[in-house]
C-alpha cells in the first residue's frame, strides 16, 4: 500500500542536551514524519524537565502538521510554567507558525446523554417517543393521501395525472411480468412436488392439485406477488422520491405550486393498485401452470385431465378471495414507499436507509394484512 | 504578486505538464491539442464559457477523465493509469482536489471526513488525527465546532471550506480548485481569495484554479488560461486584455470584467 510514511526525505530528529534544558529540532518536520514524531515526543515527557528552550534553526522542512507538532511542544512546556524563548525558527516557516497559533475559539461540546442509568432511561424514552411520532405521521399521511385521492376522483380534469398513471403500470406491472412469472412458475413446481411427495403416502396424490389450486389462488400467488412488488417497485419508489428530495426538486415543485402528492404519490398509489390485481392473476397461471407440469412428468396427469380436476376443487370464489387482497397490498406498499422517500434527509446515506426501512415495513404489513384478512374470511366464513 | 521561492523550488519547474491534449463527447471536440504547463509555486487560474471544458481539463489532469489523445504529467508522473494504481496513489497523497460542491462524505461528520486521507496515508494516532483536522478548521476560517456537523447541516460556503479542509489535510504540494468562490457571497468569496493566496504564501503551494469569477481572476492567480474555441490562450491579465479575439475582449471588457479590473487599477495607483 502506498503511504506517505514511505516517501525519501531527509529525517527529522530532534535532541535534548545533557542538562535537559534545550531541545534542538531539526530535518523535515511534515506529515509524513509526524506519527513518528508524535510518539516520540510523548515518550521524552518534557514537562519533568522544567525550563526548557526550543531551537528550530535546523528545520530544512516544515508542513502544518509539523509546525502544529512544535506548536504543541511549546504549549506543553508552557503549560508547565517553563518560559520558552524565541524557537529561532528559519524565516521562511514564521507565517505557518503565526497562522496556526491562534487560541481555541470554543471548548468542544459535550454529549447532552448523561452517563449510566439516566442516559439509557434517556434513549429508551427517545425511542419510544420517535416512534410513536413516526406512527402518528404515517397515519397523517395516510389521512391526506386518502382525502387528496377523492378529490382527484371528484374533479379527476385537474388532478389525474393519467399519463403518469400508465407510466406507473408499465414499471410496475408490465416490466415485473418476466421475473414474477417465472419466480410463481418455481414456487408452483415447488409446491407440487411437495404435496405429490407427502400425500403419495396415503395413497391421496391426485389432491395435490386441489391443494395446489386453493394454495395458490387464496394465498401463494398474491404473496408473493406482493412481496417482489414491494421489493422491486416499493424501493424504486423511496429511492426515486428520495433522490428527488436531496437534489430539492421536491422543493422546487413546490415552490411552482405544484402538488408533490397529485404529482408523485398518486400516479403510483392507482398504478400500483391497478397493476397489482393483474399481477397476481398471471401470477396464479404462472403457478398452476408449474404445477401442471410437475404432475404431468412425476404423476402422468395430462393437461386435460388436471384442468378437470382443478374445475371440481375451485370456486370463483376462492380465486376472488386472492385477488381481493391485491388492491389493498398495492395501496399499502405504495403509501410506506412514497412515505419514507419524503423523510429521506439531505445526504445520500438517508436515501439507502430509508430504502430499506421501506421495504422491510411494506412486507411486514402485506404479511400483517394477509393475517388479518385470513381471520376476516374465517369468522366470516369464507 | 510574488511566489515564494522555496528550497526545492527551482522556478521554472513544471509540476502539471499537459502535451497535445485531445478531449471530446461524440464528434463535439472540447479541447484540441492544448499544451500547458503549471509552475511550482504558482497559481494558474482557468477561465472559459460554460460547456467549454474547464472541469473535464481539471479531470483529465486528475485521471478521472481518460484524453482522446494525447499526455498529462503531473510531478513527472503520467496521470493515464488506472487511477487506483499504486502509481496513482503516490500522487494522490501529493494532491488535494476540492470539488465544486465540496463532495463531503455525506455520512461522516466534518472532522472524520479530514480524517479520511490522514487514516489512509499516515500511522498517527487519533488524538493527533484529531488536532490535524482542528487546525486545518482553522486554516480554512471554520470555528471547530463545526467538526462535529454532518454535511447536510452546513450551508454551501462551509462545505466549500471544509472541501477545502480535507483537500489540505496532508499538506499537499498541488492543490486543485474547481470553481471555489461560485455561489459563495462576496465577502465569502473575497476571503477564500485571500486564504487561497495566503496559503500559497505560506506553503508554497502549486494551484490549479477553476473559475468564473472575474474578481478572483484578478486578486488571485499568476497567470490565466482562457479555453476558447478548444485551445488555450494563456498570459497575465494585462496580456489577456491585449488580446483580440473576441470571446476573451468580451469576458475582460463587458461591464462586469470592466468594473472589476478598473477597480484593480485604481487600487494599484493608490497603493503607489
Amino acid at each position: 500500500m502506498a503511504s506517505l510514511e514511505n516517501a525519501a526525505e531527509p529525517e527529522a530528529w530532534f535532541k535534548l542536551d545533557r542538562d535537559g534544558r534545550k531541545l534542538a529540532v531539526g530535518g523535515a518536520w511534515t506529515i509524513a514524519e509526524s506519527a513518528r514524531l508524535d510518539r516520540e515526543l510523548a515518550a521524552l515527557n518534557l514537562s519533568e524537565h522544567g525550563a526548557v528552550a526550543i531551537d528550530a534553526s535546523k528545520i530544512s522542512r516544515l508542513d502544518s502538521a509539523g509546525a502544529w507538532l512544535l506548536l504543541r511542544t511549546r504549549r506543553a512546556l508552557e503549560g508547565a510554567d517553563a518560559k520558552v524563548s524565541d524557537l529561532h525558527l528559519p524565516e521562511l516557516y514564521r507565517p505557518l507558525l503565526e497562522t496556526l497559533d491562534q487560541p481555541r475559539k470554543s471548548e468542544p461540546r459535550k454529549s447532552r446523554i448523561p452517563a449510566g442509568f439516566r442516559g439509557r432511561l434517556y434513549k429508551i424514552g427517545r425511542t419510544a417517543a420517535h416512534t410513536l411520532f413516526q406512527t402518528l405521521s404515517m397515519l397523517g399521511y395516510l389521512g391526506r393521501v386518502t382525502v387528496e385521492t377523492i378529490e382527484a376522483f371528484a374533479k379527476p380534469k385537474h388532478n389525474l395525472r393519467i399519463a403518469a398513471i400508465f407510466q406507473q403500470i408499465e414499471e410496475t406491472g408490465i416490466n415485473a411480468l418476466p421475473i414474477v412469472g417465472l419466480l410463481s412458475f418455481l414456487i408452483g413446481v415447488v409446491i407440487a412436488y411437495q404435496g405429490i411427495t407427502q400425500l403419495r403416502q396415503f395413497g391421496a396424490e391426485l389432491l395435490t392439485i386441489d391443494g395446489l389450486g386453493i394454495i395458490t389462488l387464496r394465498e401463494m400467488g398474491v404473496l408473493m406477488t406482493a412481496i417482489i412488488v414491494a421489493g422491486r417497485s416499493g424501493s424504486a419508489f423511496t429511492a426515486h422520491i428520495g433522490s428527488m428530495r436531496v437534489n430539492q426538486e421536491i422543493d422546487a415543485m413546490q415552490t411552482m405550486g405544484l402538488n408533490t402528492v397529485d404529482t408523485l404519490v398518486l400516479p403510483r398509489i392507482i398504478g400500483l393498485v391497478v397493476a397489482l390485481p393483474l399481477l397476481t392473476l398471471y401470477a396464479d397461471i404462472m403457478g398452476l401452470m408449474g404445477g401442471a407440469i410437475m404432475c404431468y412428468f412425476d404423476l402422468g396427469v395430462t393437461f386435460p385431465a388436471f384442468m378437470r380436476e382443478l374445475q371440481q376443487a375451485l370456486e370463483v370464489k376462492t380465486l376472488m378471495v386472492g385477488l381481493v387482497k391485491a388492491p389493498v397490498f398495492a395501496f399499502v406498499i405504495a403509501l410506506v414507499g412514497c412515505y419514507e422517500g419524503f423523510q429521506v434527509e439531505r445526504n445520500a446515506a438517508s436515501v439507502g436507509l430509508l430504502t430499506t426501512r421501506s421495504v422491510v415495513e411494506s412486507v411486514f404489513l402485506v404479511i400483517v394484512l394477509d393475517a388479518a384478512f385470513s381471520v376476516m374470511f374465517s369468522v366470516l366464513g369464507i | 504578486m510574488k511566489s515564494v521561492q522555496h528550497q526545492n523550488g527551482r522556478e521554472k519547474e513544471a509540476v502539471i505538464r499537459i502535451r497535445g491534449l485531445v478531449n471530446g463527447f461524440g464528434s463535439k471536440l472540447l479541447h484540441d491539442h492544448i499544451d500547458l504547463d503549471v509552475h511550482r509555486g504558482e497559481v494558474l487560474g482557468v477561465v472559459g464559457g460554460s460547456g467549454a471544458g474547464k472541469s473535464v481539463l481539471l479531470r483529465s489532469i486528475v485521471g478521472l477523465n481518460r484524453p482522446k489523445e494525447g499526455t498529462v504529467e503531473v510531478f513527472g508522473q503520467p496521470t493515464s493509469e488506472e487511477i487506483e494504481s499504486p502509481a496513482m496513489r503516490a500522487l494522490e497523497m501529493r494532491w488535494g482536489v476540492l470539488f465544486q460542491e465540496g463532495a463531503l462524505f455525506s455520512s461522516q461528520t466534518v472532522t472524520e471526513n479530514i480524517q479520511v486521507p490522514l487514516r489512509e496515508y499516515t500511522s498517527m494516532g487519533q488524538e493527533l488525527m484529531d488536532e490535524i483536522a482542528e487546525i486545518k478548521l482553522a486554516m480554512v476560517g471554520l470555528p471547530c465546532e463545526t467538526g462535529d456537523k454532518y454535511p447536510s447541516e452546513l450551508s454551501g460556503g462551509m462545505k466549500k471550506r471544509a472541501g477545502l479542509a480535507r483537500a489540505l489535510a496532508l499538506d499537499p504540494e498541488l492543490l486543485f480548485l474547481d470553481e471555489p468562490t461560485s455561489g459563495l457571497d462576496p465577502i465569502s468569496a473575497n476571503q477564500f481569495d485571500e486564504l487561497v493566496t495566503q496559503l500559497r504564501d505560506i506553503l508554497g503551494l502549486t494551484v490549479f484554479l477553476v473559475t468564473h469569477d472575474i474578481d478572483t481572476l484578478r486578486a488571485v492567480p499568476d497567470r490565466i488560461a482562457v479555453l476558447v474555441n478548444q485551445k488555450l490562450v494563456i498570459g497575465t491579465i494585462e496580456e489577456l486584455r491585449k488580446n483580440k479575439d473576441p470571446w476573451i475582449q468580451e469576458y475582460f471588457s463587458g461591464v462586469r470584467g470592466r468594473a472589476a479590473l478598473a477597480s484593480k487599477d485604481t487600487a494599484s495607483e493608490e497603493a503607489r
